[in-house]
């Protein structure tokens, strides 16, 4: 560090901001999948005079969990009932999920698919000889009768390098690029000054120019993906950038919602995904395509054992299953590490030998063998290099050919999110159909209460990650999820025709608000002749390694095999408190740093709320991504129920509450 | 440290209105400094290597070495995109070579259908506005 102390930076944060006021009726905030769903539906049921805006924290074509691209789509219901895929999601998130919202989401689906297909994304077909053919080769469109690539039951393979982009062109030419707002950071949701509970703005801040954006809106869609960096990552340093969910979510979607009394559901729930051990690239194709398997140290495929199966059945009926709980798997491979029985390997060596072995036996010669090889060997490696191609750059580094030798896999970190095998989220309406459970009591305990991902403040929706109890929609049903707000969006326009939104704070009120980590800075950076060490206040790097601490040594990170406790829990709540207080000292010299710094805002809380869920939730639901020592089983009889919790605005008061889970589709058999 | 820029190739966009890895870095952290005209990553260890940057970059001049935490030295992955495909060069910390091609997309950059004619027709049901039947669940629970 040289003298003299400055913003790090390339663009300096001022005291002073503009301060920009935008109205608009309709506001989306976000840029991922679920944006696009929306910004591509909405213009189809909007009259002309309908003012809609969406504001993304970065550049569309690469923003969300989407940007680097995908190697393939995990939900295409195509041939199956959608009630089986109700059947699966249940089964794999341990039974407390909303079957209406899972059920709504697969009669949708295909439809994005489709088009995603059509606007230009390559989606692998099976040849009429049952061979892959890449998605660039002549065959039919899915639209037409087209065979895809199944791996598992619901997924399909694609060259999805540029998936987002692709997504992103038909959602910028549907809304029009003068309604888009790039590079602005919407950090907090308004409330209306006169009507209780009923969304009114937003405001956030541009990343490239000191301008406060202050938006008024009747109704809004928050859908900014779930949340990265709130345990303490296995790879500390550089490395910490390379989490297995995109590095850029903060938790914001949870905590934006939470801040103006949205239901949250199942905030309890977090995802540990077994990856291939620091690249965390992908698992699904080696499992699912190439059929590999895996062994611990001792060389044994412990999965397959007796003693796995036996230790399944302490967790019916979601033990049974053909296909194991992701949870329940990690917890079979997380005892094999507390047993000393690591490390664990993907046996990627003996999976693509055995394809060229059964070659042979089939009496191919050695020519029709190798061009096999140049044609699965390029698919292994097109699995990392479409959506994880740090792990090709550490296999390139440690030398290693997967078909030489195995790799090692390993749970990671724990993350928090909605769509993909995980199921944290918001409490929202499902659909206005008839088959959706009826319930009497506050929205907080209803399925439906009008408005289809309405949360329950009055004209805030959600979509994708912020969807809370129905996981397994991964980018096409977040695509769909949005598809289906954006329709909303026009509707609760039209039955809200005369709502006139106003703040209750004035743009200069909260732009002094946003701007306070600068004013801070400004105010002391003279005390330390270093940028980050100073006795006023704190930065925001700082302060994240030090939630991750936190959140790692007490609630059930890797530090402790994801163990925690009641006691454990309650010492991580105190440090989180502490942790809030001292969010008010943190200090930003520029607009980068002021990004981080309302990042740190959004996961200090959105963690909160999940050692909230955990210490309230007396049993373990997930074991083998978290687990109580004090309440070590997953108990049905008292607790296959919902917690959803909620914060009131004005009381500033938590409350976690137990709400009734009801089955819509069929328990027997259970899958 | 994940993405880094070869200054004799990076011409700081000329100073235009974008700069291409600034404009595309989904996490903010390609910067440009107008005094000496070249880019940076501002952020080393929050890069998660989705290679956006080097992707875009009209120059070639962003490439990605691995993370010190965890990757050996002497290992690249580098891609070259076109409009249609991907050619992936890996060269290994051993010297090995190998190289993938992938189409990415299948129709003209730019000719993505909005459907910005059609129009939804009865606002209060749950059809969206390219469908015009829904199923309703049938193996209920009893």
């Amino acid at each position: 560090m040289a003298l003299p102390n400055k913003p790090k930076g390339e663009l300096p944060a001022v005291a002073n901001p503009e301060i920009v006021e935008h109205e608009t009726d309709v506001l989306i905030v976000g840029g991922g999948m679920s944006a696009c769903g929306a910004a591509f539906e909405i213009k189809k049921w909007a009259p002309a005079d309908l003012k809609i805006m969406l504001v993304d924290k970065a550049a569309m074509m690469r923003s969300g969990a989407v940007a680097q691209g995908l190697s393939a789509i995990n939900t295409y219901i195509g041939e199956n009932q959608i009630e089986n895929y109700v059947k699966m999601v249940r089964n794999d998130l341990m039974g407390v999920v909303r079957e209406d919202l899972i059920y709504d989401l697969g009669r949708h689906v295909d439809e994005s698919v489709k088009l995603f297909e059509e606007w230009g994304l390559p989606i692998w077909k099976k040849a009429e000889d049952g061979s892959n053919l890449d998605g660039s080769k002549p065959a039919p469109s899915l639209r037409d009768g087209g065979k895809p690539v199944r791996t598992g039951k619901w997924q399909i393979m694609i060259n999805g390098e540029s998936y987002k982009c692709i997504v992103a062109e038909a959602a910028k030419k549907a809304l029009g690029e003068e309604n888009i707002m790039e590079r602005i950071f919407i950090v907090k949701m308004l409330l209306d000054k006169n009507v209780p509970n009923q969304i009114a703005g937003a405001v956030g801040f541009s990343v490239r120019e000191n301008k406060v954006h202050v938006f008024k809106c009747k109704t809004a869609m928050v859908a900014c993906g779930g949340a990265v960096n709130i345990f303490r990552p296995r790879s500390t340093g550089e490395g910490k950038g390379r989490a297995w969910y995109p590095v850029w979510n903060a938790g914001s979607t949870y905590t934006m919602c939470a801040q103006v009394g949205a239901t949250l559901t199942m905030m309890e729930n977090r995802f540990t995904p077994a990856r291939f051990k620091d690249g965390y690239g992908p698992v699904g194709a080696w499992f699912l395509l190439f059929k590999a398997k895996v062994s611990n140290g001792n060389g044994e495929f412990y999965a397959m054992g007796d003693a796995a199966k036996e230790e399944l059945k302490k967790f019916m009926p979601y033990g049974a299953s053909a296909i194991t709980p992701t949870c329940l798997r990690n917890h079979l491979m997380v005892n094999e590490f507390k047993e000393g029985r690591g490390p664990v390997y993907m046996a990627t060596d003996v999976a693509l030998n055995s394809f060229l072995d059964d070659m042979r036996a089939a009496g191919k010669d050695e020519k029709e063998v190798k061009k096999f090889w140049k044609h699965l060997e390029s698919e292994a490696w097109e699995d990392f290099l479409d959506m994880s191609i740090g792990q090709a750059g550490l296999w390139a580094g440690m030398n290693i050919e997967p078909e030489k030798i195995g790799s090692e896999i390993m749970p990671t970190e724990p993350y928090m999110l909605g769509s993909h095998s995980g199921c944290c989220g918001i409490w929202t309406s499902g659909p206005d159909e008839s088959w959706v459970p009826s319930i009497d009591g506050p929205r907080s305990h209803q399925y439906k209460w009008g408005y289809n991902r309405m949360t329950t403040v009055d004209g805030l929706f959600t979509a994708g990650d912020g969807v809370g109890a129905s996981g397994h929609k991964f980018s096409s049903g977040s695509h769909t999820e949005g598809r289906i707000v954006g329709k909303q969006l026009v509707r609760y326009c039209r039955d809200h025709a005369d709502f006139k939104p106003e703040l209750a704070q004035t743009a200069a009120e909260l732009a002094a608000e946003i701007y306070a980590p600068v004013t801070r800075y400004l105010e002391h950076v003279g005390a330390s002749t270093h940028q980050d060490v100073n006795p006023n206040y704190c930065k925001p790097h700082g302060l994240m390694m030090r939630l991750m601490k936190a959140t790692d040594e007490y609630g059930g990170g890797v530090a402790t095999y994801y163990m925690t406790s009641g006691k454990m829990l309650n010492i991580c709540l105190d440090l989180l408190r502490m942790l809030r207080e001292d969010a008010e000292k943190m200090a930003a010299g520029d607009l980068h740093e002021l990004m981080r710094a309302w990042e740190n805002y959004h996961r200090i809380w959105c963690v909160e709320t999940h050692i909230r869920h955990i210490e309230f939730r007396k049993e373990s639901r997930y074991p083998g991504f978290y687990y109580r020592s004090d309440f070590p089983t997953c108990d049905d009889d008292n607790w296959k129920a919902f917690v959803n919790s909620t914060f009131d605005p004005q009381t500033k008061e938590w409350k976690c509450e137990k709400v009734e889970c009801i089955n819509i589709v069929e328990t027997e058999p259970w899958i | 440290m994940p993405s880094f820029v070869n200054p004799e190739k990076c011409d700081g966009c000329k100073g235009g209105d974008k700069t291409a890895c600034m404009y595309i870095c989904p996490n903010d952290l390609m910067v440009l400094n107008v005094e000496a005209m070249k880019a940076y990553n501002q952020e080393p260890d929050a890069c998660w290597e989705c290679y956006s940057c080097v992707k875009i970059c009209p120059q070639g001049a962003i490439a990605v070495r691995g993370y010190d935490d965890f990757v050996p030295m002497g290992g690249q992955v580098h891609p070259m995109r076109s409009s249609d495909s991907i050619m992936w060069t890996i060269k290994f910390r051993n010297g090995n070579i190998k190289r993938f091609k992938f189409p990415i997309r299948t129709t003209a950059e730019g000719s993505a259908n909005a459907y910005s004619e059609v129009k939804g027709t009865n606002l209060d049901d749950e059809c969206l506005a390219m469908e015009t039947a829904l199923k309703a669940p049938t193996m209920i629970v009893k």
